[in-house]
């Protein structure tokens, strides 16, 4: 399974009532890290240099996953 | 207290490089309980390994043992128990 | 046996002092998905399981520890000169009336930690996925409170502690492929 194959955010569109007390968040997401698309490891995958493996959390790309805080759909139509 | 011991810059970077070579050998444990037959693995995780044991007392010239138990030697008096713990520094 | 060793696993470096995300970061200190969870969890479970995977348990759980650490270092930091003034007013007033400024396993909410929180089962797929289940849960715990920090220090180390909840989840996800295997250690590519 190749990296780009996969996305590592989904997103939804909640039911939005006229009577929602709150803004509504339209376009909701959540996060599909690496671990759900991997399978079992295979040998030899590239991996970071070891200063960028300690920052990164993780030896090898292929399990890299972003996080830099929701996605708050709050102003889409 | 005067006492108090500071750590010069360089002990920091020694820590981060330590820090560093103790995150793939992390890694690579945890990877080859999965894949034990993975020669290449095996091979980079002895290497590691061995970085790692240079490093230690190079570490320990700062900081006194880095473990206890009988696994760094001591330094007299015993500098064990010294300040900086590791959530201090 | 267990060898203690005088460092963290990551610098972890906090760039204010902000008590009010320690209030929050404590759910990973003593709540039910927290640090002290997944360590008693793994190392507990790990005397009924297959010998395969046993090894597995262990580091993952040893690791675990290593986490507890640098929770308990951010929480430290956060809270270390706050006075009882800047504790109340952080909303840590309860904490701070049963513990001053020591650390306690709770979590957010001020519940103590309890064994409710893990399990055993003794059947190997059901712990496995128990494991799964919990590191997922903890990555979540990571991602609900980098949400709500903004230090930009102290969330560097809430990203490496949330990756290796990707990594620990990958590992037991293997391991379940393991014991699934028909032959006994047989090749998997």
């Amino acid at each position: 399974m190749h990296m780009n194959e996969f996305t590592q955010q989904k997103y939804y569109r909640p039911y939005v009532s006229p009577f929602d007390p709150c803004p509504p968040i339209r376009v909701k997401s959540y996060v599909t890290p690496p671990q759900l698309y991997l399978g079992y490891q295979p040998y030899n995958l590239p991996q970071y240099q070891p200063q960028q493996a300690l920052y990164a959390g993780t030896l090898w790309p292929a399990l890299f996953s972003p996080y830099n805080g929701r996605y708050w759909g709050r102003e889409e139509a | 207290m005067s006492s108090q011991v500071q750590f010069p810059k360089e002990f920091y970077q020694l820590m981060e490089e330590l820090q560093v070579v103790d995150f793939v050998l992390v890694e690579l444990t945890l990877y080859l309980d999965t894949h034990p037959e993975d020669y290449a693995a095996i091979q980079q995780f002895n290497e590691a390994s061995y970085h790692r044991r240079i490093l230690v007392p190079k570490v320990e010239q700062y900081m006194g043992p880095l473990q206890q138990f009988g696994h760094s030697y001591s330094g007299y008096p015993w500098n064990w128990n010294q300040a900086p713990w590791p959530w201090q520094i | 046996m267990w060898i203690y060793e005088k460092k963290l696993q990551y610098p972890v470096k906090v760039g204010t002092c902000n008590p009010m995300l320690a209030k929050y970061l404590i759910e990973q200190y003593g709540g039910a998905d927290g640090e002290l969870s997944a360590a008693l969890r793994y190392l507990n479970q790990r005397y009924s399981i297959p010998d395969r995977v046993i090894g597995l348990l262990t580091d993952i759980g040893t690791e675990e520890f290593a986490h507890l650490e640098m929770i308990a270092t951010m929480v430290y930091k956060l809270t270390k000169d706050a006075t009882a003034e800047e504790m109340e007013k952080a909303g840590l007033g309860a904490h701070y009336a049963n513990h001053d400024n020591a650390l306690f396993y709770h979590n957010a909410a001020g519940a103590p930690w309890t064994a409710t929180y893990i399990q055993a089962k003794g059947d190997p797929i059901a712990d496995l996925y128990e494991d799964i289940a919990a590191e997922e849960k903890a990555r979540a715990t990571y991602q609900w409170i980098i949400d709500m920090s903004d230090d930009p220090d102290l969330n560097d180390g809430l990203k490496f502690l949330r990756e290796r909840e990707i990594v620990h989840s990958q590992r037991f996800r293997e391991a379940v492929e393991m014991l699934k295997e028909e032959r006994d250690r047989q090749k998997i590519f």
